[in-house]
C-alpha cells in the first residue's frame, strides 16, 4: 500500500489549497510541502528493498476484461524519477512560494502544480500500460493548465494550446502504439511487455509500434522536429519552467524511451530513428540557444538539446550509453532546474528577462550570480561539475559507436559540435548577464539579492552539482546503478564514475568543446548580426496558421457534406446500401434457393400487375395529390389480399382496417398541404433516384426471394406445439402477441400510445391555413355532410361495434384480437367523425382520448404486474374455462385482460390522432366565419 | 408465386425509395407508406409462404409460421403511428415555415 499512498499524496495535497487558500500563500505553500515531505519519508522506505535490486510493486484488479489493472511498480528508473519529481517539486513549492506576485494567493497555482505532480509519479510508476497512458494524458492536461497559468496573456494561452496540442496529438500516437503492444504480447502489464522483447521485435509490426511510441517519446521530450512548442511554453511562470520544461514533463519522453528500452532498443531501426532525432535536436538546440536574448528562451533551447544528447545517447545501442543518458537525466535535471529558479530571481529583481538589458549584475547581486554561474558551468561541462561527468561518458560513447560504418566520424563530430556551442550559451549567460558592462535601462532598478529562503533551493541544486561532480562515487553512483540497471533490463555493465580518467580523446573533445565555445561566444557580434539578417519565423504563428488551414478544411469538409439538405443526406445513405449491394449481389451463385416454388395462377397475377400498377402510378402521379392516395389505397388493399391468399387473416383484417384509417389520415393532411406540387427535381436528380430505387428494389426482392425459397430452420414449431397447452388458444398469432411476446407488445402499444400524444403536441397551437380553392380554381362545396352518408353511417356503428366485439373475443382461437377489434372500432368511431362532423360526434361522446391510451397501457401494465401476486414472473398468463348459462363453455384467459389493454390504446391512439386532425380543420373554418 | 411476391416486393421498395428522395413532405409520406407495405410484406415472406395453411391450431395440417405474422401485425399497426406522425410533423412544418420543402424552406435558393 505504500506505492499507492505515494502516488495518491500529491493528489491530495492538490486538494488542500482550496480550503486554505484564504489564508494565504504561507499556508498554501506550507500545507501542500508536508503531503509532498511525507511522500518522499515513504519513498526511502518504499526504495529499501530497490537498493539490493529488488522491485516493490502493488496491484488491484479493475476491468480486468480490458487488461486494465490499477498496477504499479518501483524499480530502480522509477525510483529515480520518484526522487526528481518529489525532491524538485518540493524545492519548486518553497521557491514559488517567494516567486508569485504579492495579490496572488498560490491556490490555484499550487492545485495545478501537485495534480501535475500526481501525474507525473503515475506515469513513472505504472506497471500498466493503459494506465502509464492515462497519467500521460493527464501530465498534458496539466501542463495546459500551467503554461496557461498566466490566462490573461495571450502569448501563454497560444503556448499552451500549442504544447497541448503537440504533446496530445503524440499522447495519441503512444497509445496507439500502446494497443499494438498489447496486441502482440498479449498483456498489458509492463512486467510482462517488459520481458518480451524479442517477441515485440521479430513481428511484422514493429516498426509501426516504434514509430509510434517515439512520436509519443518525441513529442514530450521537444525532440526536433517537434522541439518548436517547448520555447513557446517558457510563457509560463518560472516555477512551472523550473519543474515541468527541466526536471520533469520534457523527461517524460526520456522515461519513455528508457522504460521501453528492453522491449524497443536494439534494432538497427531504433538506432537510425533515436540517434538521428537526438543528433538533430542536440546540434538545432545548441545553435539557436546562443541567439535568444530572452534568459528563458536560452535556457529553452539549451533544454532541447541536452534532450537530444540523453535520447542521442539510447539511441547508440550500448548499455553504457544508456547508463550515461540516465545519469545525464539526473545531472540536467539538477542543474537546469537551478539555472531557471535563478533566471526567475533575475527577472523578478530585474522586472526584466532581455540579455541585451541585462548586464553587470555581478555588483548588484554577487550571491545569486555566483550560483547561477556555477549551474552554468556545470550545463557547459566545465570539470569539477556534475555535467562534465556525463557529458565526458557522452563523447566517450560517440567515438565507440561504429554502426554508422564509414561514417561513423560523424557522431563525435556532432557531440563536440554541440559541446562547443552549449559552452558558447552557457558562457553567454554568465558573461552577458553578469559582467558585460552596465545594465540598460532596467524595469527595476537597482536589483537586489532576493529573499534569503528564496535561494535555498537554488542552493542545495547548485550544492548537488558540485557534490555529484566531485564526488560521484559517493554521492549519485548507488542510485544510478539501481537505475541504469531497471533500464538495461537486468544486467549492468561495467563503468567508472571519475573526474579522471587520464589524457584521452574525450578529455580532447572536453577541451575543444571549452576553448572552441568561448571563441564562438567572442565573435557574438559578427554572429548576432548574421542572425539579425535572417529571415524571422515565428514558430507560434506558423503553428496557428497551420491550425487555422486545418480548421478551414474541416469546416469545408463539413459544409460540403452537411448542406442542411435531407434529401442529399438521404440520398448519400441509400447509395451507401445500393453501393454494398452492388458489391455483394454479382456474387450471389443463384438467386434462388432449393425450395420448389408454389404454382402460380391467373388471380394472383392479376393482383400481382394491378399492385404493380398502383404503386408505379403512385409514383408517377405523386405531385397530384387526390390521384396518388387513390393509387396507394389499391396497393394497401391488394397488400391485405396478399395476406388473405398466404394464410395470413389477422394480418389481412389488421392490413385493411389500417388502410381505411391511413388513406383518412392522408385525406386530412391532404387538405392543409398545397394540392399540388411544383417539379422540384432536375432530370438529374429523378435520374439519380431512379437508379438508386432500382438498386434497391433489386436488392431486397433478390434477398426476399431467396429466403423464401430456402428451407430455414424456425422456431415457430415451439409457437405452434405449445400455443393450446401454454397459452390457451388455438390462435397462434394471438397467442404470441398477447402471451408468449406480451412483453414486445407492451413496449409496442406503449410506443403507440407515446406517438399518439407526440402527434398530440405538435397539432397543439398549430395554425394552419388550408386552401379555400381546388387546384382547378373552384371552392370547395360547402356540403359538408351529405345526407345518404350521414343515414347510413348511424346504424353502422352499433353493428360495427359488435363485429369488433365478437373479433376480440374470438381473438384468442380465431383470427382476431385486441388490434383488430381496435381498428375496427376505431374505425366505426371515424366514419361517424367522418359523416357527422367532429362538433356532432363531441357532442354525443367525450371527445378526450388521452385517458383511453393512458388506460389501455395502464390495464396491459397491470395485468403483467398480477403474475407478480402469484410468484410469477412479469406477464404470465393463465387461463381457465367457464361455463356460462345460454352461452355455454368457454375459455377465460388473463391474456384476454392484456388485449382489453391493446384495445384501448390501439382505440385511444387512433382517435386521438385522427379527432385531433380534423380539429384543425374546425379551427379553420371558425376562423374563416368570424 | 415466390416470384411474383419478391417482384411485388421489389417494385413496393423501389417506388417507396424513389418517393421518400423526393422534396415535398407529402411525397415522402406516400414513399414511406408504400416503402412500409414493401418491408412488412418482406418481414412476412421470410417465414415462406403458404396457401391455406393458417396458423390455428387444428386448422390446418401444415400451418405457416406465426412468428412472422405476429411481427408484422404489430408493425402495421405501428408503422400507421409512425406515418400519423410523420404527416403532423409535415402539417407542423407546413404552418411554422410555410412550406412543405423537406427542408423547411424551398428547394430554389439552395445548391
Amino acid at each position: 500500500m505504500m506505492l499507492p499512498a505515494i502516488v495518491l499524496l500529491p493528489l491530495l495535497a492538490a486538494l488542500l489549497p482550496m480550503f486554505t487558500r484564504h489564508l494565504g500563500r504561507r499556508w498554501c505553500a506550507l500545507l501542500v510541502a508536508l503531503p509532498v515531505v511525507a511522500a518522499l519519508g515513504l519513498l526511502a522506505q518504499a526504495s529499501l528493498p530497490i537498493w539490493e535490486g529488488g522491485m516493490q510493486q502493488w496491484s488491484m484488479t479493475w476491468l480486468p476484461s480490458l487488461g486494465l489493472n490499477l498496477a504499479l511498480r518501483l524499480d530502480g528508473l522509477a525510483l529515480l524519477f520518484c526522487v526528481l519529481i518529489l525532491g524538485i517539486g518540493l524545492l519548486v513549492v518553497v521557491y514559488a512560494h517567494y516567486y508569485l506576485p504579492a495579490k496572488d494567493d498560490g491556490g490555484r497555482f499550487y492545485t495545478l502544480l501537485l495534480l501535475f505532480m500526481f501525474s507525473m509519479l503515475g506515469v513513472v510508476t505504472s506497471d500498466n500500460l493503459l494506465f502509464l497512458v492515462f497519467f500521460w494524458e493527464l501530465t498534458s492536461l496539466s501542463s495546459f493548465l500551467l503554461i496557461s497559468y498566466k490566462q490573461y496573456d495571450s502569448a501563454a494561452r497560444k503556448g499552451a494550446r500549442m504544447a497541448l496540442t503537440v504533446t496530445g496529438m503524440g499522447g495519441l500516437a503512444l497509445l496507439a502504439g500502446v494497443l499494438l503492444i498489447g496486441h502482440v504480447v498479449g498483456s498489458f502489464s509492463l512486467s510482462t511487455v517488459l520481458e518480451s522483447g524479442a517477441l515485440v521485435q521479430e513481428h511484422a509490426l514493429y516498426p509501426v509500434i516504434l514509430c509510434l511510441v517515439l512520436l509519443g517519446a518525441f513529442t514530450k521530450s521537444a525532440q526536433f522536429p517537434f522541439h518548436f512548442w517547448l520555447p513557446h511554453a517558457m510563457a509560463a511562470p518560472t516555477p512551472v519552467s523550473a519543474y515541468l520544461h527541466s526536471a520533469t514533463m520534457v523527461k517524460a519522453g526520456i522515461f519513455l524511451l528508457a522504460r521501453f528500452y528492453p522491449v524497443l532498443a536494439g534494432t538497427d531501426l531504433w538506432f537510425y530513428l533515436v540517434t538521428a532525432a537526438g543528433m538533430a535536436t542536440l546540434l538545432w538546440g545548441a545553435v539557436w540557444a546562443l541567439f535568444q536574448h530572452d534568459l528563458k528562451g536560452l535556457l529553452a533551447f539549451s533544454t532541447i538539446s541536452h534532450l537530444g544528447l540523453i535520447t542521442l545517447l539510447f539511441g547508440l545501442n550500448s548499455p553504457l550509453a544508456a547508463v550515461a543518458g540516465v545519469f545525464h537525466i539526473i545531472n540536467h535535471a539538477t542543474f537546469k532546474a537551478g539555472l531557471f529558479m535563478a533566471a526567475g530571481i533575475i527577472d523578478q529583481q530585474t522586472g526584466t528577462r532581455d540579455m541585451r538589458r541585462i548586464n553587470g549584475l555581478w555588483k548588484y547581486m554577487p550571491y545569486t550570480a555566483v550560483l547561477a554561474m556555477v549551474a552554468s558551468a556545470a550545463m557547459a561541462g566545465v570539470p569539477l561539475l556534475n555535467g562534465f561527468l556525463s557529458k565526458e561518458m557522452f563523447f566517450t560513447e560517440t567515438l565507440q559507436s561504429d554502426q554508422l560504418g564509414a561514417l561513423s566520424w560523424l557522431l563525435p563530430l556532432g557531440a563536440t559540435l554541440g559541446g562547443v556551442f552549449s559552452v558558447a550559451y552557457s558562457a553567454r549567460f554568465i558573461h552577458d548577464v553578469f559582467f558585460n558592462g552596465e545594465p540598460v535601462n532596467l524595469p527595476k532598478f537597482p536589483p537586489q539579492e532576493p529573499p534569503r529562503y528564496m535561494k535555498i533551493p537554488v542552493e542545495i541544486l547548485v550544492a548537488l552539482c558540485v557534490a555529484v561532480g566531485v564526488f560521484p562515487a559517493i554521492t549519485v553512483a548507488a542510485l544510478l546503478a539501481v537505475a541504469a540497471t531497471a533500464t538495461l533490463g537486468g544486467t549492468l555493465p561495467e563503468y567508472h564514475l571519475a573526474v579522471w580518467h587520464g589524457l584521452n580523446i574525450p578529455l580532447l573533445m572536453s577541451v575543444i568543446a571549452l576553448v572552441g565555445g568561448i571563441a564562438v561566444y567572442a565573435c557574438r557580434r559578427r554572429l548576432f548580426a548574421w542572425y539579425a539578417r535572417l529571415p524571422e519565423i515565428d514558430a507560434k504563428r506558423v503553428f496557428e496558421g497551420r491550425i487555422q488551414a486545418v480548421v478551414r478544411l474541416a469546416a469545408g469538409v463539413t459544409r460540403g457534406l452537411q448542406t442542411g439538405s435531407l434529401q442529399g443526406y438521404l440520398a448519400w445513405v441509400l447509395a451507401l446500401v445500393a453501393a454494398v449491394l452492388v458489391w455483394q449481389l454479382p456474387n450471389l451463385a443463384s438467386v434462388t434457393g432449393e425450395r420448389a416454388m408454389l404454382p402460380v395462377d391467373g388471380v394472383s397475377v392479376l393482383c400481382a400487375l394491378m399492385l404493380i400498377a398502383a404503386a408505379l402510378l403512385t409514383t408517377v402521379l405523386h405531385r397530384q395529390r387526390m390521384m396518388a392516395i387513390i393509387c396507394l389505397s389499391v396497393v394497401g388493399l391488394i397488400v391485405s389480399l396478399i395476406f388473405v391468399r398466404f394464410s395470413a387473416p389477422d394480418l389481412a383484417l389488421t392490413q385493411l382496417s389500417v388502410e381505411v384509417v391511413s388513406v383518412l389520415l392522408l385525406m386530412l393532411a391532404m387538405y392543409f398541404l398545397p394540392a399540388r406540387a411544383k417539379a422540384d427535381s432536375n432530370s438529374l436528380r429523378v435520374g439519380r433516384d431512379a437508379v438508386l430505387a432500382v438498386l434497391i428494389g433489386t436488392g431486397v426482392a433478390v434477398a426476399a426471394l431467396l429466403v423464401m425459397t430456402t428451407d430455414i430452420a424456425t422456431i415457430s414449431p415451439f409457437f405452434l406445439e405449445n400455443s393450446v397447452p401454454g397459452g390457451g388458444g388455438t390462435n397462434v398469432v394471438n397467442v404470441i402477441l398477447v402471451d408468449f411476446r406480451g412483453f414486445d407488445t407492451f413496449g409496442e402499444i406503449t410506443v403507440l400510445g407515446i406517438a399518439a400524444l407526440g402527434i398530440y403536441a405538435l397539432l397543439s397551437d398549430l395554425k394552419l391555413v388550408s386552401a379555400k380553392y381546388d387546384p382547378f380554381g373552384r371552392p370547395w362545396a360547402h356540403d359538408a355532410h351529405p345526407l345518404v352518408l350521414v343515414t347510413l353511417s348511424r346504424p353502422l356503428l352499433p353493428l360495427a361495434l359488435m363485429i369488433a366485439v365478437y373479433i376480440f373475443l374470438r381473438g384468442h382461437n380465431l383470427p382476431g384480437g385486441g388490434f383488430v377489434a381496435g381498428l375496427i372500432t376505431s374505425v366505426a368511431l371515424l366514419l361517424q367523425y367522418v359523416a357527422s362532423g367532429v362538433t356532432w360526434v363531441h357532442k354525443r361522446i367525450p371527445g378526450d382520448y388521452h385517458p383511453l391510451v393512458a388506460l389501455g397501457v395502464l390495464l396491459a401494465g397491470l395485468t403483467g404486474v398480477a403474475s407478480w401476486a402469484f410468484d410469477a414472473p412479469f406477464l404470465t398468463s393463465t387461463f381457465t374455462h367457464v361455463h356460462l348459462p345460454m352461452i355455454g363453455d368457454f375459455e377465460l384467459a388473463s391474456a384476454m385482460l392484456f388485449d382489453t389493454g391493446v384495445f384501448l390504446t390501439v382505440v385511444g391512439a387512433t382517435l386521438l390522432i385522427l379527432a385531433n386532425l380534423g380539429k384543425l380543420s374546425l379551427l379553420d373554418d371558425k376562423k374563416e366565419t368570424t | 408465386m415466390e416470384l411474383l411476391v419478391a417482384l411485388i416486393i421489389g417494385v413496393l421498395v423501389a417506388t417507396g425509395v424513389y418517393l421518400c428522395l423526393r422534396a415535398r413532405t407529402f411525397s415522402v409520406v406516400l414513399g414511406l407508406t408504400l416503402l412500409g407495405y414493401g418491408v412488412n410484406v418482406f418481414l412476412f415472406s421470410m417465414g415462406g409462404l403458404k396457401i391455406n395453411q393458417v396458423a390455428v391450431v387444428g386448422a390446418s395440417a401444415d400451418p405457416t409460421d406465426p412468428l412472422t405474422q405476429a411481427l408484422v401485425l404489430t408493425a402495421i399497426v405501428i408503422g400507421f403511428a409512425m406515418t400519423a406522425f410523420l404527416v403532423v410533423l409535415a402539417l407542423r412544418s407546413q404552418g411554422e415555415q410555410h412550406s412543405d420543402h423537406v427542408d423547411g424552406q424551398d428547394g430554389e435558393q439552395r445548391s
